[in-house]
């Protein structure tokens, strides 16, 4: 039930800019579309046309995390066609309570369909998420400062990248809390997925972000302290 | 590899400016995929979007996945 957590995490308040604490960055809701306004209609409906509307809501579910599931079943080799269907079904089903939970919070922004589609993408890819990582440990620092001294000293590294990682290295050790050094480490330099290491540390993905957003603004400034030009570096 | 020195880098500082947390990207996703869509500005339309999704890899992927899932229905209507 990852998007009902996602829904109830507190804001994330990043303290700059354009960065907003509530939940939403919309203006007055718009008017809905004649399909949109029918789904509600007939979701908000009694009896027989309630249930058909919820079925017909629940295949649109499953064709999403289908659709999900299959985009990433090269990237899956462990797991099986059944096992990659059941993955996707249990995803409608999850993302099928959250749509109905939530029914109120549609406010037209966009199509109900697209509405509705990213619930069943969310459940999908998180589920396959830990899939994957079921049964695995999550790296341990030592193992990210291997790799970040490898690439420190590394010939191929240019002088200002292998400064400015020198830099960044002092900088997790010096200006980080354990906290965020432990969460900055396993996502972005182990590759821990963001949704794996929430359900290790029994926290969110909101929370972790938020944790990983404040040791980048940190290390950032030390690098800036350290008369580093500003990086615009992206994580493509 | 010097590109590879690069995207670590860019894993360990993010992107440079505002941006939003994952979950008001989650709240927008949908309007904002529309906006792409359609042609409009969605980056004028929902500041720090962009920069969050360059910088956490889980909502980049849910946005590539709703991207493609609405665009090929709409391609195939």
């Amino acid at each position: 039930m990852s998007a009902v957590s996602l829904r109830t995490i507190a804001p994330v308040d990043h303290g700059a800019g354009t960065h907003r604490t509530s939940g939403s960055l919309a203006p007055a809701a718009p008017v809905l579309d004649p399909e949109s306004r029918e789904w509600l209609r007939a979701l908000r409906a009694d009896g027989n046309e309630r249930d058909e509307a919820v079925a017909r809501l629940h295949a649109l579910l499953v064709r999403a995390a289908r659709f999900e599931v299959g985009r990433r079943a090269p990237a899956q080799p462990h797991l099986r066609g059944n096992e990659l269907d059941d993955i996707a079904v249990e995803a409608a089903d999850d993302a099928l309570m959250s749509v109905l939970r939530r029914l109120d919070d549609f406010r037209g922004a966009s199509r109900f369909t697209t509405w509705v589609y990213k619930f069943a993408l969310l459940e999908a890819a998180v589920k396959l998420r830990k899939r994957a990582w079921q049964g695995r440990e999550v790296p341990l620092e030592p193992a990210a400062w291997e790799v970040l001294a490898a690439a420190a000293t590394g010939p191929e590294a240019e002088v200002e990248q292998r400064e400015a990682l020198h830099a960044v290295q002092e900088g997790i050790e010096s200006a980080l809390t354990p906290r965020q050094r432990q969460v900055l480490l396993a996502l972005a330099v182990n590759g821990v997925p963001i949704d794996v290491l929430a359900d290790r540390l029994d926290t969110t993905r909101g929370a972790l972000y938020k944790t990983l957003h404040d040791a980048r603004r940190k290390l950032r400034r030390h690098l800036e302290e350290c008369g580093h030009a500003p990086l615009g570096a992206e994580d493509h | 590899m010097e590109q590879d020195t690069m995207l670590l880098l860019g894993r360990l500082l993010g992107p440079p400016g505002p941006e939003v947390g994952c979950d008001v990207c989650f709240e927008e996703l949908d309007r904002y995929v529309e906006l792409e869509l359609s042609g409009t500005d969605a980056d004028a339309a929902l500041p720090g979007f962009r920069a969050h999704l360059a910088g956490c890899p889980a909502c980049r992927e849910e946005h590539e996945s709703l991207r493609a899932l609405v665009s090929g229905e709409r391609a195939s209507a």
